[in-house]
Protein backbone atom coordinates (compact mmCIF):
# COMPACT_ATOMS: atom_id res chain seq x y z
CA UNK A 1 0.00 0.00 0.00
CA UNK A 2 2.57 1.95 0.79
CA UNK A 3 4.88 3.31 -2.45
CA UNK A 4 8.34 4.91 -2.19
CA UNK A 5 10.53 5.73 -4.82
CA UNK A 6 13.88 7.88 -5.09
CA UNK A 7 14.67 8.60 -8.56
CA UNK A 8 16.44 10.03 -11.33
CA UNK A 9 13.30 9.64 -13.51
CA UNK A 10 10.22 11.59 -14.01
CA UNK A 11 6.73 10.42 -12.55
CA UNK A 12 3.68 10.29 -14.46
CA UNK A 13 1.23 12.58 -11.94
CA UNK A 14 -2.12 11.16 -13.19
CA UNK A 15 -1.06 7.54 -13.18
CA UNK A 16 0.16 8.25 -9.80
CA UNK A 17 -2.79 9.40 -8.62
CA UNK A 18 -4.67 6.48 -10.41
CA UNK A 19 -2.45 4.21 -8.61
CA UNK A 20 -3.79 4.95 -5.07
CA UNK A 21 -7.20 4.08 -6.44
CA UNK A 22 -8.63 1.18 -4.52
CA UNK A 23 -11.33 -0.22 -2.78
CA UNK A 24 -12.76 2.41 0.28
CA UNK A 25 -11.13 4.67 -0.79
CA UNK A 26 -13.25 8.16 -1.38
CA UNK A 27 -10.49 10.41 -1.15
CA UNK A 28 -7.20 11.34 -2.52
CA UNK A 29 -4.96 14.02 -1.69
CA UNK A 30 -1.43 14.73 -3.94
CA UNK A 31 1.12 17.21 -3.96
CA UNK A 32 3.40 18.11 -6.64
CA UNK A 33 6.78 20.10 -5.54
CA UNK A 34 8.45 21.65 -9.59
CA UNK A 35 11.78 23.34 -9.60
CA UNK A 36 10.49 26.98 -9.63
CA UNK A 37 12.25 29.58 -12.32
CA UNK A 38 11.90 32.60 -10.66
CA UNK A 39 13.84 33.76 -7.56
CA UNK A 40 14.60 37.38 -6.26
CA UNK A 41 18.54 36.42 -7.23
CA UNK A 42 20.33 35.73 -10.80
CA UNK A 43 18.06 33.34 -13.09
CA UNK A 44 18.15 29.77 -12.20
CA UNK A 45 19.43 27.33 -14.99
CA UNK A 46 19.15 24.27 -12.69
CA UNK A 47 18.95 22.39 -9.62
CA UNK A 48 20.61 19.16 -8.66
CA UNK A 49 19.59 17.11 -5.94
CA UNK A 50 22.03 15.04 -3.90
CA UNK A 51 20.78 12.60 -1.12
CA UNK A 52 21.87 9.83 1.10
CA UNK A 53 21.21 6.46 -0.27
CA UNK A 54 19.72 4.21 2.22
CA UNK A 55 19.28 6.64 5.13
CA UNK A 56 16.51 8.75 2.82
CA UNK A 57 14.44 5.69 1.78
CA UNK A 58 14.51 4.61 5.76
CA UNK A 59 13.41 8.71 7.02
CA UNK A 60 10.64 9.62 4.60
CA UNK A 61 9.63 5.38 5.76
CA UNK A 62 9.64 6.51 8.83
CA UNK A 63 7.18 9.50 7.91
CA UNK A 64 5.33 7.54 6.02
CA UNK A 65 4.53 5.22 8.87
CA UNK A 66 3.94 7.90 10.98
CA UNK A 67 1.15 9.14 8.94
CA UNK A 68 -0.46 5.79 8.86
CA UNK A 69 -0.94 6.11 12.65
CA UNK A 70 -2.31 9.26 12.87
CA UNK A 71 -4.65 8.96 10.08
CA UNK A 72 -6.59 6.03 8.27
CA UNK A 73 -5.04 6.01 5.08
CA UNK A 74 -5.86 3.10 2.47
CA UNK A 75 -2.39 3.71 0.17
CA UNK A 76 0.11 6.59 0.40
CA UNK A 77 2.88 7.11 -2.46
CA UNK A 78 6.21 9.18 -2.36
CA UNK A 79 8.28 9.89 -5.36
CA UNK A 80 11.47 12.34 -4.69
CA UNK A 81 13.56 12.75 -7.65
CA UNK A 82 17.57 13.43 -7.81
CA UNK A 83 19.93 14.27 -9.92
CA UNK A 84 19.99 17.42 -11.86
CA UNK A 85 16.57 18.61 -12.94
CA UNK A 86 15.46 22.24 -15.09
CA UNK A 87 12.83 24.40 -14.20
CA UNK A 88 9.24 23.67 -14.71
CA UNK A 89 9.91 19.67 -14.26
CA UNK A 90 8.93 17.72 -11.02
CA UNK A 91 10.64 17.05 -7.88
CA UNK A 92 8.84 15.49 -5.67
CA UNK A 93 4.91 13.43 -5.62
CA UNK A 94 3.05 13.20 -2.51
CA UNK A 95 0.00 11.06 -2.50
CA UNK A 96 -2.68 9.92 0.22
CA UNK A 97 -5.59 8.22 -0.09
CA UNK A 98 -8.57 7.89 2.25
CA UNK A 99 -12.25 7.32 2.98
CA UNK A 100 -12.33 11.03 3.59
CA UNK A 101 -11.01 13.85 3.06
CA UNK A 102 -9.85 15.34 6.02
CA UNK A 103 -7.39 12.58 6.25
CA UNK A 104 -5.80 13.21 2.83
CA UNK A 105 -5.43 16.29 3.12
CA UNK A 106 -3.75 16.81 6.10
CA UNK A 107 -1.62 13.28 5.50
CA UNK A 108 -0.56 14.73 2.62
CA UNK A 109 0.52 17.80 4.32
CA UNK A 110 1.98 16.64 7.24
CA UNK A 111 4.34 14.04 4.89
CA UNK A 112 5.25 17.49 3.30
CA UNK A 113 6.37 19.02 6.12
CA UNK A 114 8.20 16.64 7.73
CA UNK A 115 9.54 15.49 4.37
CA UNK A 116 11.49 18.84 4.04
CA UNK A 117 13.02 18.84 6.91
CA UNK A 118 14.00 15.94 7.80
CA UNK A 119 14.75 13.51 5.02
CA UNK A 120 18.24 14.26 3.36
CA UNK A 121 18.33 15.80 0.31
CA UNK A 122 20.54 18.57 -0.75
CA UNK A 123 19.81 21.34 -3.66
CA UNK A 124 22.35 22.92 -5.66
CA UNK A 125 21.10 25.57 -7.62
CA UNK A 126 23.15 26.54 -10.95
CA UNK A 127 22.60 30.34 -11.71
CA UNK A 128 23.85 32.23 -14.37
CA UNK A 129 25.90 34.05 -11.92
CA UNK A 130 27.57 30.58 -10.57
CA UNK A 131 26.38 27.41 -8.37
CA UNK A 132 25.58 27.23 -4.89
CA UNK A 133 24.20 24.83 -2.24
CA UNK A 134 20.34 26.15 -0.98
CA UNK A 135 20.01 27.11 2.71
CA UNK A 136 17.56 25.44 4.96
CA UNK A 137 14.52 28.01 5.88
CA UNK A 138 13.42 28.73 9.02
CA UNK A 139 9.46 28.42 7.64
CA UNK A 140 10.05 24.87 7.08
CA UNK A 141 10.86 24.28 10.67
CA UNK A 142 8.21 26.49 11.99
CA UNK A 143 5.93 24.25 9.39
CA UNK A 144 6.29 21.36 11.79
CA UNK A 145 5.48 22.87 14.97
CA UNK A 146 1.69 22.64 14.14
CA UNK A 147 1.91 18.67 14.01
CA UNK A 148 3.63 18.38 17.94
CA UNK A 149 0.70 21.01 19.37
CA UNK A 150 -1.54 18.57 21.34
CA UNK B 1 35.70 3.88 10.62
CA UNK B 2 33.29 5.16 7.64
CA UNK B 3 33.15 8.59 7.54
CA UNK B 4 31.01 10.71 4.97
CA UNK B 5 30.16 14.10 3.94
CA UNK B 6 27.07 15.61 2.02
CA UNK B 7 26.43 18.74 0.34
CA UNK B 8 28.86 21.91 0.81
CA UNK B 9 30.71 19.83 3.50
CA UNK B 10 32.39 17.55 1.18
CA UNK B 11 33.36 20.46 -1.02
CA UNK B 12 35.54 21.75 1.91
CA UNK B 13 36.78 18.21 2.93
CA UNK B 14 37.21 17.24 -0.83
CA UNK B 15 35.75 13.67 -0.28
CA UNK B 16 32.21 12.42 0.05
CA UNK B 17 33.61 9.49 2.12
CA UNK B 18 37.05 8.08 3.96
CA UNK B 19 38.04 5.33 5.82
CA UNK B 20 39.97 6.06 8.72
CA UNK B 21 41.74 4.81 12.21
CA UNK B 22 40.33 7.25 14.51
CA UNK B 23 42.39 7.67 18.02
CA UNK B 24 41.31 5.14 20.86
CA UNK B 25 40.41 8.42 22.82
CA UNK B 26 37.64 9.16 20.17
CA UNK B 27 34.87 7.84 21.72
CA UNK B 28 31.55 10.02 20.69
CA UNK B 29 30.33 12.29 17.17
CA UNK B 30 31.60 14.73 19.05
CA UNK B 31 34.92 13.86 19.91
CA UNK B 32 35.30 12.53 16.39
CA UNK B 33 34.68 15.84 14.64
CA UNK B 34 37.14 17.51 17.15
CA UNK B 35 39.56 14.47 15.52
CA UNK B 36 38.46 15.26 12.07
CA UNK B 37 39.07 18.92 12.27
CA UNK B 38 42.91 18.43 12.29
CA UNK B 39 42.96 16.66 8.92
CA UNK B 40 43.09 19.36 6.82
CA UNK B 41 42.26 23.11 6.95
CA UNK B 42 39.16 22.12 4.30
CA UNK B 43 37.69 19.58 7.20
CA UNK B 44 38.73 22.13 10.06
CA UNK B 45 36.32 24.40 7.53
CA UNK B 46 33.42 21.96 7.04
CA UNK B 47 33.38 20.92 10.56
CA UNK B 48 33.96 24.45 12.51
CA UNK B 49 30.23 25.05 13.38
CA UNK B 50 28.75 21.79 14.83
CA UNK B 51 25.27 23.88 15.60
CA UNK B 52 24.72 23.51 11.86
CA UNK B 53 26.07 20.48 11.25
CA UNK B 54 23.65 17.19 11.03
CA UNK B 55 24.91 13.80 12.23
CA UNK B 56 23.80 10.54 11.54
CA UNK B 57 25.60 7.40 12.72
CA UNK B 58 24.97 4.30 10.59
CA UNK B 59 21.87 5.76 8.41
CA UNK B 60 20.54 6.95 11.81
CA UNK B 61 20.17 10.58 13.16
CA UNK B 62 22.29 10.57 16.22
CA UNK B 63 23.96 13.61 18.36
CA UNK B 64 27.41 14.84 18.77
CA UNK B 65 27.20 12.71 22.47
CA UNK B 66 26.09 9.75 20.67
CA UNK B 67 29.04 6.57 21.36
CA UNK B 68 30.28 5.06 18.15
CA UNK B 69 32.97 2.33 17.44
CA UNK B 70 34.99 1.39 14.45
CA UNK B 71 31.98 -0.49 12.60
CA UNK B 72 29.90 2.70 12.57
CA UNK B 73 29.25 4.97 9.49
CA UNK B 74 29.39 8.11 10.76
CA UNK B 75 28.01 11.21 8.58
CA UNK B 76 27.99 14.90 8.82
CA UNK B 77 25.94 16.93 6.88
CA UNK B 78 23.76 20.07 6.46
CA UNK B 79 20.13 21.07 7.17
CA UNK B 80 18.13 19.40 4.57
CA UNK B 81 16.52 21.45 1.78
CA UNK B 82 14.64 18.30 -0.24
CA UNK B 83 10.81 18.45 -1.40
Amino acid sequence: MHKLEITEQDFDIGAEIEHLKRSSVGAIASFVGIVRDYQSGPELTSLTLEHYPGMTEHEIERIMQDAGQRWSLAAVTVIHRVGRLTPQENIVFVGTASAHRKAAFESAHFIMDYLKTQAPFWKQEETTAGSQWVDARVEDDDALAKWTQS
Amino acid sequence: MKIRYFAWMKDHTGTSAEELRVPDDVNTVGELAAYLRTLSEGHGTALRNLETVRVAVNQRYAGLDTAIQDSDEVAFFPPVTGG
